[in-house]
Protein backbone atom coordinates (compact mmCIF):
# COMPACT_ATOMS: atom_id res chain seq x y z
CA UNK A 1 0.00 0.00 0.00
CA UNK A 2 2.57 2.55 0.97
CA UNK A 3 6.24 1.88 -0.53
CA UNK A 4 9.31 3.94 0.59
CA UNK A 5 12.09 4.18 -1.17
CA UNK A 6 15.48 5.41 0.02
CA UNK A 7 13.59 8.34 1.68
CA UNK A 8 16.25 10.67 2.69
CA UNK A 9 15.29 14.27 4.44
CA UNK A 10 17.47 17.26 5.78
CA UNK A 11 16.76 20.66 7.40
CA UNK A 12 19.49 22.13 6.35
CA UNK A 13 22.63 21.15 7.25
CA UNK A 14 20.92 18.75 9.88
CA UNK A 15 20.31 15.47 8.14
CA UNK A 16 16.98 14.22 10.02
CA UNK A 17 16.25 10.90 8.13
CA UNK A 18 19.04 8.76 5.92
CA UNK A 19 17.87 6.52 3.85
CA UNK A 20 14.61 4.62 4.79
CA UNK A 21 13.05 1.97 2.79
CA UNK A 22 10.07 0.06 3.69
CA UNK A 23 7.02 -1.49 2.49
CA UNK A 24 3.66 -0.87 4.21
CA UNK A 25 1.26 -3.59 3.39
CA UNK A 26 -3.19 -3.35 3.93
CA UNK A 27 -3.97 -3.75 7.16
CA UNK A 28 -0.85 -3.67 8.84
CA UNK A 29 -0.60 -1.67 12.49
CA UNK A 30 2.71 -0.43 12.49
CA UNK A 31 4.49 1.03 15.63
CA UNK A 32 7.43 3.12 15.58
CA UNK A 33 9.29 4.14 18.50
CA UNK A 34 12.41 5.64 18.92
CA UNK A 35 14.45 8.61 21.40
CA UNK A 36 13.28 11.89 20.36
CA UNK A 37 15.27 13.46 17.44
CA UNK A 38 15.71 10.34 16.18
CA UNK A 39 13.39 11.18 13.05
CA UNK A 40 10.70 8.63 13.90
CA UNK A 41 8.37 11.77 13.74
CA UNK A 42 9.72 13.50 10.35
CA UNK A 43 9.14 9.56 8.82
CA UNK A 44 5.60 9.61 9.23
CA UNK A 45 5.54 13.29 8.23
CA UNK A 46 6.67 12.72 4.33
CA UNK A 47 4.52 10.04 4.44
CA UNK A 48 1.53 12.23 3.40
CA UNK A 49 4.28 15.03 2.17
CA UNK A 50 3.49 16.95 5.06
CA UNK A 51 6.98 17.48 5.06
CA UNK A 52 9.11 17.43 1.88
CA UNK A 53 11.13 14.67 1.30
CA UNK A 54 14.84 15.72 0.19
CA UNK A 55 15.51 12.52 -1.81
CA UNK A 56 13.91 9.42 -2.34
CA UNK A 57 10.35 8.17 -3.41
CA UNK A 58 6.89 7.55 -1.32
CA UNK A 59 4.65 5.44 -3.46
CA UNK A 60 0.68 5.77 -2.03
CA UNK A 61 -1.70 3.03 -4.23
CA UNK A 62 0.60 3.10 -6.89
CA UNK A 63 0.92 6.81 -7.07
CA UNK A 64 3.92 8.34 -7.10
CA UNK A 65 3.72 10.95 -3.85
CA UNK A 66 6.93 12.75 -4.39
CA UNK A 67 6.15 13.84 -7.95
CA UNK A 68 5.70 17.53 -8.44
CA UNK A 69 2.60 17.27 -11.02
CA UNK A 70 0.95 14.81 -8.36
CA UNK A 71 -2.45 15.93 -7.04
CA UNK A 72 -1.28 15.96 -2.96
CA UNK A 73 -4.58 17.09 -2.06
CA UNK A 74 -6.87 14.29 -3.52
CA UNK A 75 -3.65 11.72 -2.63
CA UNK A 76 -3.82 13.33 1.23
CA UNK A 77 -7.40 12.77 1.49
CA UNK A 78 -7.39 9.44 1.54
CA UNK A 79 -4.96 9.79 4.26
CA UNK A 80 -6.01 10.50 7.56
CA UNK A 81 -3.95 12.25 9.94
CA UNK A 82 -4.04 12.66 13.39
CA UNK A 83 -1.67 15.21 15.54
CA UNK A 84 0.10 15.17 18.66
CA UNK A 85 -1.43 18.52 19.56
CA UNK A 86 -5.07 17.71 18.26
CA UNK A 87 -4.73 20.74 15.50
CA UNK A 88 -8.46 21.12 15.98
CA UNK A 89 -9.88 24.29 14.73
CA UNK A 90 -11.35 26.86 17.59
CA UNK A 91 -13.12 28.76 15.40
CA UNK A 92 -15.72 25.81 14.66
CA UNK A 93 -17.87 23.55 16.46
CA UNK A 94 -17.39 20.09 16.76
CA UNK A 95 -19.87 19.19 13.49
CA UNK A 96 -17.91 21.64 11.71
CA UNK A 97 -14.66 19.96 12.29
CA UNK A 98 -15.65 16.90 11.29
CA UNK A 99 -17.67 18.34 8.28
CA UNK A 100 -15.83 20.73 6.94
CA UNK A 101 -13.74 18.79 4.60
CA UNK A 102 -15.91 16.13 3.33
CA UNK A 103 -18.32 19.39 2.53
CA UNK A 104 -15.96 21.45 0.86
CA UNK A 105 -14.28 18.54 -1.29
CA UNK A 106 -17.38 17.46 -2.32
CA UNK A 107 -17.38 14.33 -1.16
CA UNK A 108 -20.69 14.48 0.61
CA UNK A 109 -23.74 16.63 0.70
CA UNK A 110 -23.90 18.92 3.75
CA UNK A 111 -26.96 16.51 5.52
CA UNK A 112 -24.48 13.26 4.40
CA UNK A 113 -21.75 14.85 6.35
CA UNK A 114 -23.79 15.63 9.36
CA UNK A 115 -25.32 12.23 9.20
CA UNK A 116 -21.69 10.61 9.29
CA UNK A 117 -20.64 13.14 11.40
CA UNK A 118 -23.34 12.56 14.47
CA UNK A 119 -23.48 8.92 13.81
CA UNK A 120 -19.13 8.67 14.43
CA UNK A 121 -19.50 10.93 17.43
CA UNK A 122 -21.89 8.76 18.85
CA UNK A 123 -19.56 6.35 18.79
CA UNK A 124 -17.09 7.64 20.48
CA UNK A 125 -20.16 9.18 23.06
CA UNK A 126 -19.61 13.07 22.56
CA UNK A 127 -23.08 13.54 20.41
CA UNK A 128 -23.87 16.29 22.94
CA UNK A 129 -20.43 18.04 22.56
CA UNK A 130 -21.77 18.15 18.62
CA UNK A 131 -22.63 22.30 19.05
CA UNK A 132 -19.88 23.24 21.04
CA UNK A 133 -16.09 24.48 20.35
CA UNK A 134 -13.06 22.44 20.84
CA UNK A 135 -12.08 25.05 24.03
CA UNK A 136 -14.96 23.54 26.19
CA UNK A 137 -13.40 19.53 25.77
CA UNK A 138 -10.50 17.93 27.78
CA UNK A 139 -7.52 16.62 25.94
CA UNK A 140 -9.12 13.45 25.32
CA UNK A 141 -12.03 14.71 24.09
CA UNK A 142 -10.29 16.47 21.69
CA UNK A 143 -8.22 14.10 20.57
CA UNK A 144 -11.08 11.91 19.84
CA UNK A 145 -12.67 14.19 18.04
CA UNK A 146 -9.47 14.37 15.73
CA UNK A 147 -10.08 11.06 15.17
CA UNK A 148 -13.14 11.21 14.02
CA UNK A 149 -12.32 14.12 11.67
CA UNK A 150 -9.75 12.38 9.99
CA UNK A 151 -12.27 8.85 9.49
CA UNK A 152 -14.75 11.14 8.46
CA UNK A 153 -12.96 11.36 5.12
CA UNK A 154 -13.21 7.41 4.94
CA UNK A 155 -9.23 7.38 5.06
CA UNK A 156 -7.23 4.16 3.30
CA UNK A 157 -4.52 4.74 6.22
CA UNK A 158 -4.31 6.52 9.37
CA UNK A 159 -1.11 7.94 10.27
CA UNK A 160 -0.97 8.57 14.32
CA UNK A 161 1.93 11.58 15.52
CA UNK A 162 2.23 10.68 18.94
CA UNK A 163 -1.47 10.95 19.61
CA UNK A 164 -1.19 10.83 23.43
CA UNK A 165 2.14 12.59 24.30
CA UNK A 166 0.19 16.10 25.01
CA UNK A 167 -2.99 14.38 27.28
CA UNK A 168 -2.90 14.00 31.04
CA UNK A 169 -2.21 10.51 31.80
CA UNK A 170 -5.65 9.93 33.13
CA UNK A 171 -6.70 10.67 29.33
CA UNK A 172 -4.59 8.26 27.23
CA UNK A 173 -6.74 5.18 27.40
CA UNK A 174 -9.73 6.46 26.09
CA UNK A 175 -8.01 8.07 23.31
CA UNK A 176 -5.77 4.57 22.78
CA UNK A 177 -8.85 2.20 23.14
CA UNK A 178 -10.61 4.19 20.04
CA UNK A 179 -7.07 3.54 18.15
CA UNK A 180 -7.62 -0.10 19.54
CA UNK A 181 -11.07 -0.27 18.11
CA UNK A 182 -10.10 1.29 14.74
CA UNK A 183 -6.85 -1.40 14.14
CA UNK A 184 -9.67 -4.54 15.51
CA UNK A 185 -11.64 -3.18 12.26
CA UNK A 186 -8.57 -3.51 9.91
CA UNK A 187 -8.00 -0.31 9.44
CA UNK A 188 -4.31 0.25 8.07
CA UNK A 189 -2.31 2.43 10.77
CA UNK A 190 1.36 3.79 11.50
CA UNK A 191 1.65 4.75 14.69
CA UNK A 192 5.01 7.15 16.11
CA UNK A 193 4.23 6.20 19.91
CA UNK A 194 5.61 5.91 23.49
CA UNK A 195 3.54 3.90 24.91
CA UNK A 196 5.31 0.73 24.55
CA UNK A 197 2.35 -1.37 26.08
CA UNK A 198 0.17 -0.71 23.49
CA UNK A 199 2.45 -0.90 20.80
CA UNK A 200 3.13 -4.71 21.94
CA UNK A 201 -0.37 -5.25 22.19
CA UNK A 202 -1.63 -3.59 19.18
CA UNK A 203 1.49 -3.43 16.71
CA UNK A 204 1.65 -6.01 13.93
CA UNK A 205 5.32 -4.59 13.32
CA UNK A 206 7.30 -2.76 15.35
CA UNK A 207 10.09 -0.53 14.27
CA UNK A 208 12.74 1.50 15.98
CA UNK A 209 13.92 4.41 14.50
CA UNK A 210 17.09 5.79 15.39
CA UNK A 211 19.64 7.94 14.29
CA UNK A 212 17.56 9.02 10.88
CA UNK A 213 17.16 5.15 10.25
CA UNK A 214 15.40 2.03 11.14
CA UNK A 215 18.18 0.03 13.08
CA UNK A 216 15.57 -3.00 13.78
CA UNK A 217 12.06 -4.11 13.43
CA UNK A 218 9.99 -7.36 14.04
CA UNK A 219 6.99 -8.58 15.43
CA UNK A 220 6.26 -7.19 18.70
CA UNK A 221 6.95 -10.35 20.73
CA UNK A 222 10.00 -10.78 19.57
CA UNK A 223 10.37 -6.76 19.60
CA UNK A 224 10.34 -6.61 22.95
CA UNK A 225 11.59 -10.18 24.32
CA UNK A 226 14.73 -10.32 21.99
CA UNK A 227 16.15 -6.97 20.88
CA UNK A 228 19.22 -7.13 18.65
CA UNK A 229 20.34 -4.32 18.12
CA UNK A 230 22.40 -2.41 20.92
CA UNK A 231 20.88 0.98 20.86
CA UNK A 232 17.37 -0.87 20.90
CA UNK A 233 18.12 -2.76 24.11
CA UNK A 234 19.67 0.52 25.36
CA UNK A 235 16.58 2.18 24.46
CA UNK A 236 14.30 -0.73 25.71
CA UNK A 237 16.24 -0.55 29.27
CA UNK A 238 15.44 2.92 30.07
CA UNK A 239 11.72 2.71 28.77
CA UNK A 240 10.60 -0.59 30.09
CA UNK B 1 -19.86 85.52 32.52
CA UNK B 2 -22.72 83.57 31.24
CA UNK B 3 -23.66 86.01 28.60
CA UNK B 4 -20.46 85.96 27.17
CA UNK B 5 -20.85 82.31 27.10
CA UNK B 6 -23.96 82.16 24.97
CA UNK B 7 -23.28 84.87 22.95
CA UNK B 8 -19.84 83.00 22.09
CA UNK B 9 -22.27 79.83 21.52
CA UNK B 10 -24.42 81.58 19.21
CA UNK B 11 -21.43 83.06 16.96
CA UNK B 12 -20.21 79.54 17.07
CA UNK B 13 -22.65 77.49 16.14
CA UNK B 14 -25.77 79.43 15.31
CA UNK B 15 -24.98 82.89 13.50
CA UNK B 16 -25.00 82.45 9.77
CA UNK B 17 -26.05 78.61 10.53
CA UNK B 18 -21.94 78.05 11.00
CA UNK B 19 -23.36 74.38 12.68
CA UNK B 20 -23.86 73.68 8.47
CA UNK B 21 -20.49 73.95 8.28
CA UNK B 22 -19.60 71.62 10.87
CA UNK B 23 -21.67 69.25 10.00
CA UNK B 24 -20.44 69.38 6.72
CA UNK B 25 -16.97 69.03 8.08
CA UNK B 26 -18.16 65.97 9.81
CA UNK B 27 -19.73 64.31 7.03
CA UNK B 28 -16.21 64.65 4.79
CA UNK B 29 -14.14 63.05 7.49
CA UNK B 30 -16.48 60.45 7.82
CA UNK B 31 -16.84 59.63 3.94
CA UNK B 32 -13.36 60.02 3.94
CA UNK B 33 -12.37 57.82 6.47
CA UNK B 34 -15.09 54.98 5.75
CA UNK B 35 -14.13 54.86 2.00
CA UNK B 36 -10.26 54.53 3.18
CA UNK B 37 -10.56 52.03 5.93
CA UNK B 38 -12.50 49.86 3.10
CA UNK B 39 -10.21 50.33 0.37
CA UNK B 40 -7.39 49.76 2.48
CA UNK B 41 -8.98 46.48 4.59
CA UNK B 42 -9.14 45.06 0.48
CA UNK B 43 -5.92 46.24 -0.36
CA UNK B 44 -4.46 44.50 2.53
CA UNK B 45 -6.12 41.46 2.30
CA UNK B 46 -5.16 41.20 -1.11
CA UNK B 47 -1.68 41.63 -0.45
CA UNK B 48 -1.23 39.77 2.85
CA UNK B 49 -2.20 37.11 1.23
CA UNK B 50 -1.02 36.84 -2.01
CA UNK B 51 2.52 37.49 -0.51
CA UNK B 52 1.59 34.71 2.27
CA UNK B 53 1.26 31.99 -0.62
CA UNK B 54 4.10 33.58 -2.22
CA UNK B 55 6.00 32.16 0.35
CA UNK B 56 4.42 28.59 0.39
CA UNK B 57 5.84 27.88 -3.01
CA UNK B 58 7.29 24.47 -3.40
CA UNK B 59 10.99 24.93 -4.15
CA UNK B 60 11.02 21.83 -6.58
CA UNK B 61 8.59 22.77 -8.75
CA UNK B 62 9.96 24.51 -11.77
CA UNK B 63 10.15 27.90 -12.82
CA UNK B 64 7.05 28.85 -14.42
CA UNK B 65 5.79 32.10 -16.51
CA UNK B 66 3.13 32.30 -14.29
CA UNK B 67 5.70 31.74 -10.89
CA UNK B 68 7.82 34.75 -12.57
CA UNK B 69 4.74 36.82 -12.64
CA UNK B 70 3.95 35.84 -8.72
CA UNK B 71 7.71 36.63 -7.78
CA UNK B 72 7.22 40.13 -9.58
CA UNK B 73 4.41 41.12 -8.19
CA UNK B 74 5.31 39.81 -4.52
CA UNK B 75 8.31 42.43 -4.91
CA UNK B 76 6.19 45.26 -6.72
CA UNK B 77 4.06 44.71 -3.42
CA UNK B 78 7.04 44.64 -1.06
CA UNK B 79 7.92 47.64 -2.38
CA UNK B 80 4.53 49.45 -2.43
CA UNK B 81 4.34 48.89 1.53
CA UNK B 82 7.90 49.98 1.94
CA UNK B 83 7.58 53.29 0.42
CA UNK B 84 3.88 54.36 1.78
CA UNK B 85 5.11 53.31 5.35
CA UNK B 86 8.70 55.16 4.50
CA UNK B 87 6.93 58.49 3.67
CA UNK B 88 4.53 60.88 5.67
CA UNK B 89 0.83 60.55 4.79
CA UNK B 90 0.60 64.40 4.16
CA UNK B 91 3.32 64.08 1.34
CA UNK B 92 1.49 61.53 0.17
CA UNK B 93 -2.15 63.08 0.18
CA UNK B 94 -0.43 66.46 -1.99
CA UNK B 95 1.72 63.79 -4.35
CA UNK B 96 -2.29 62.71 -5.39
CA UNK B 97 -3.55 65.77 -5.41
CA UNK B 98 -1.43 67.95 -6.82
CA UNK B 99 0.72 64.94 -9.11
CA UNK B 100 -0.87 61.99 -9.80
CA UNK B 101 -4.57 62.94 -9.48
CA UNK B 102 -4.31 66.19 -10.79
CA UNK B 103 -6.99 65.45 -13.43
CA UNK B 104 -9.58 65.36 -10.37
CA UNK B 105 -11.42 67.68 -8.91
CA UNK B 106 -13.17 66.48 -6.25
CA UNK B 107 -10.64 66.77 -2.79
CA UNK B 108 -13.13 64.36 -1.08
CA UNK B 109 -12.66 61.59 -3.81
CA UNK B 110 -8.89 62.65 -3.97
CA UNK B 111 -8.31 62.05 0.10
CA UNK B 112 -9.97 59.05 0.13
CA UNK B 113 -7.83 57.48 -2.49
CA UNK B 114 -4.59 58.81 -0.68
CA UNK B 115 -5.70 57.08 2.75
CA UNK B 116 -7.22 54.11 1.29
CA UNK B 117 -3.84 53.70 -0.30
CA UNK B 118 -2.15 54.65 2.97
CA UNK B 119 -3.85 52.24 4.70
CA UNK B 120 -3.32 49.46 2.94
CA UNK B 121 0.16 49.02 3.30
CA UNK B 122 -0.50 49.15 7.36
CA UNK B 123 -3.55 46.61 7.14
CA UNK B 124 -1.63 44.31 4.69
CA UNK B 125 1.34 44.02 7.53
CA UNK B 126 -1.01 43.73 10.45
CA UNK B 127 -3.00 41.21 8.68
CA UNK B 128 0.42 39.59 7.74
CA UNK B 129 1.19 39.55 11.41
CA UNK B 130 -2.17 37.98 12.48
CA UNK B 131 -1.80 35.17 9.49
CA UNK B 132 1.93 34.38 11.38
CA UNK B 133 0.26 34.42 14.80
CA UNK B 134 -2.16 31.31 14.10
CA UNK B 135 -0.37 28.02 15.32
CA UNK B 136 1.04 25.92 12.14
CA UNK B 137 -0.63 23.09 12.84
CA UNK B 138 -3.94 24.54 11.65
CA UNK B 139 -2.47 25.13 8.34
CA UNK B 140 -1.04 20.92 8.49
CA UNK B 141 -4.02 19.92 9.58
CA UNK B 142 -6.44 21.69 7.01
CA UNK B 143 -3.73 20.50 4.50
CA UNK B 144 -3.75 16.69 6.00
CA UNK B 145 -6.82 16.64 5.03
CA UNK B 146 -6.90 17.12 1.61
CA UNK B 147 -7.70 20.58 1.49
CA UNK B 148 -5.83 23.09 -0.72
CA UNK B 149 -3.66 25.97 0.13
CA UNK B 150 -6.33 28.43 -0.73
CA UNK B 151 -9.07 26.58 0.92
CA UNK B 152 -7.22 26.05 3.95
CA UNK B 153 -6.36 29.97 3.87
CA UNK B 154 -9.89 31.23 3.50
CA UNK B 155 -11.82 28.34 5.95
CA UNK B 156 -9.33 27.63 8.61
CA UNK B 157 -6.63 30.45 8.85
CA UNK B 158 -8.08 33.84 7.78
CA UNK B 159 -11.38 33.56 10.65
CA UNK B 160 -8.64 32.62 12.93
CA UNK B 161 -6.05 35.66 12.20
CA UNK B 162 -8.96 37.67 11.86
CA UNK B 163 -10.06 37.57 15.31
CA UNK B 164 -6.23 38.02 16.45
CA UNK B 165 -5.88 41.38 14.85
CA UNK B 166 -9.48 43.08 15.40
CA UNK B 167 -7.38 45.17 17.79
CA UNK B 168 -4.92 46.35 15.92
CA UNK B 169 -7.28 47.05 12.69
CA UNK B 170 -9.43 49.48 15.15
CA UNK B 171 -5.77 51.10 15.99
CA UNK B 172 -5.42 51.81 12.55
CA UNK B 173 -9.16 52.67 12.13
CA UNK B 174 -8.88 55.18 14.63
CA UNK B 175 -5.79 56.63 12.89
CA UNK B 176 -7.37 57.53 10.20
CA UNK B 177 -10.31 59.20 12.05
CA UNK B 178 -8.03 60.86 13.20
CA UNK B 179 -5.53 61.86 10.53
CA UNK B 180 -8.14 63.08 7.98
CA UNK B 181 -7.41 66.25 10.18
CA UNK B 182 -4.65 66.83 7.67
CA UNK B 183 -6.93 66.97 4.37
CA UNK B 184 -7.31 70.80 4.54
CA UNK B 185 -3.51 70.91 3.39
CA UNK B 186 -5.75 69.90 -0.20
CA UNK B 187 -8.47 72.10 0.53
CA UNK B 188 -10.81 69.50 1.78
CA UNK B 189 -13.55 70.95 3.80
CA UNK B 190 -13.66 68.54 6.53
CA UNK B 191 -14.25 68.74 10.83
CA UNK B 192 -10.51 70.41 11.32
CA UNK B 193 -10.96 72.88 8.45
CA UNK B 194 -14.48 73.70 9.63
CA UNK B 195 -13.13 74.85 13.13
CA UNK B 196 -10.44 76.48 11.35
CA UNK B 197 -13.19 78.57 9.17
CA UNK B 198 -15.38 79.16 11.80
CA UNK B 199 -12.62 80.40 14.15
CA UNK B 200 -10.76 83.02 11.64
CA UNK B 201 -14.63 84.40 11.33
CA UNK B 202 -15.49 84.65 15.12
CA UNK B 203 -11.65 85.22 16.46
CA UNK B 204 -12.86 83.06 19.02
CA UNK B 205 -11.31 79.96 19.35
CA UNK B 206 -13.07 78.15 22.16
CA UNK B 207 -16.22 77.07 21.24
CA UNK B 208 -14.73 75.86 17.40
CA UNK B 209 -12.04 73.61 18.65
CA UNK B 210 -13.34 72.12 21.69
CA UNK B 211 -16.61 70.95 19.57
CA UNK B 212 -14.42 69.35 16.80
CA UNK B 213 -12.46 67.60 19.47
CA UNK B 214 -15.17 66.51 21.07
CA UNK B 215 -16.71 65.27 18.17
CA UNK B 216 -13.30 63.32 17.16
CA UNK B 217 -13.64 61.55 20.48
CA UNK B 218 -17.33 60.53 20.32
CA UNK B 219 -16.75 58.98 16.90
CA UNK B 220 -13.32 57.06 18.30
CA UNK B 221 -14.73 56.17 21.49
CA UNK B 222 -18.20 54.53 19.45
CA UNK B 223 -15.90 52.68 17.21
CA UNK B 224 -13.55 51.28 20.22
CA UNK B 225 -17.06 50.38 21.99
CA UNK B 226 -18.53 48.90 18.59
CA UNK B 227 -15.12 46.62 18.04
CA UNK B 228 -15.68 45.77 21.64
CA UNK B 229 -18.47 44.15 21.02
CA UNK B 230 -17.46 42.47 17.88
CA UNK B 231 -14.75 41.05 19.91
CA UNK B 232 -16.81 39.65 22.58
CA UNK B 233 -19.08 37.99 20.30
CA UNK B 234 -16.30 36.51 18.25
CA UNK B 235 -14.90 35.23 21.38
CA UNK B 236 -17.73 33.00 21.74
CA UNK B 237 -15.92 30.23 21.14
CA UNK B 238 -13.66 30.93 23.55
CA UNK B 239 -14.04 28.80 26.69
CA UNK B 240 -16.69 30.38 28.48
Amino acid sequence: MIEVKDLKKSFGELSVLKGISEHIGKGEKIAVIGPSGSGKSTFLRCLNMLEIPTDGEIWFQGVNMTDVNVDIDKMRQKMGMVFQHFNLFPHLTILDNITLAPIQLKLQTKEEAEANAKRLLERIGLLDKAETYPAMLSGGQKQRVAIVRALAMNPEVMLFDEPTSALDPEMVGEVLDLIRELADEGMTMVIVTHEMGFAKEVATRVMFVDEGLIKEQNTPEEFFANPQHPRLKEFLSKVL
Amino acid sequence: MFENFISQFNKAFIVDDRWKIFLKGLGNTITITLGAAVIGIIIGVIIAVFRFIATQRDPRKKMTFGSMIIIVIDKIMAAYVAVIRGTPLAIQLMIMAFIILQGISDGVVIATIAFGLNSGAYVSEVIRAGIQSVDIGQMEAGRSLGLNRVKTMQLIILPQALKNILPALCNEAIAIIKETSIVGLIAVGDLTRASDLVRSRTMQPYFPLIAVALIYFVLVFGLTTLVGKLEKRLARSDRS
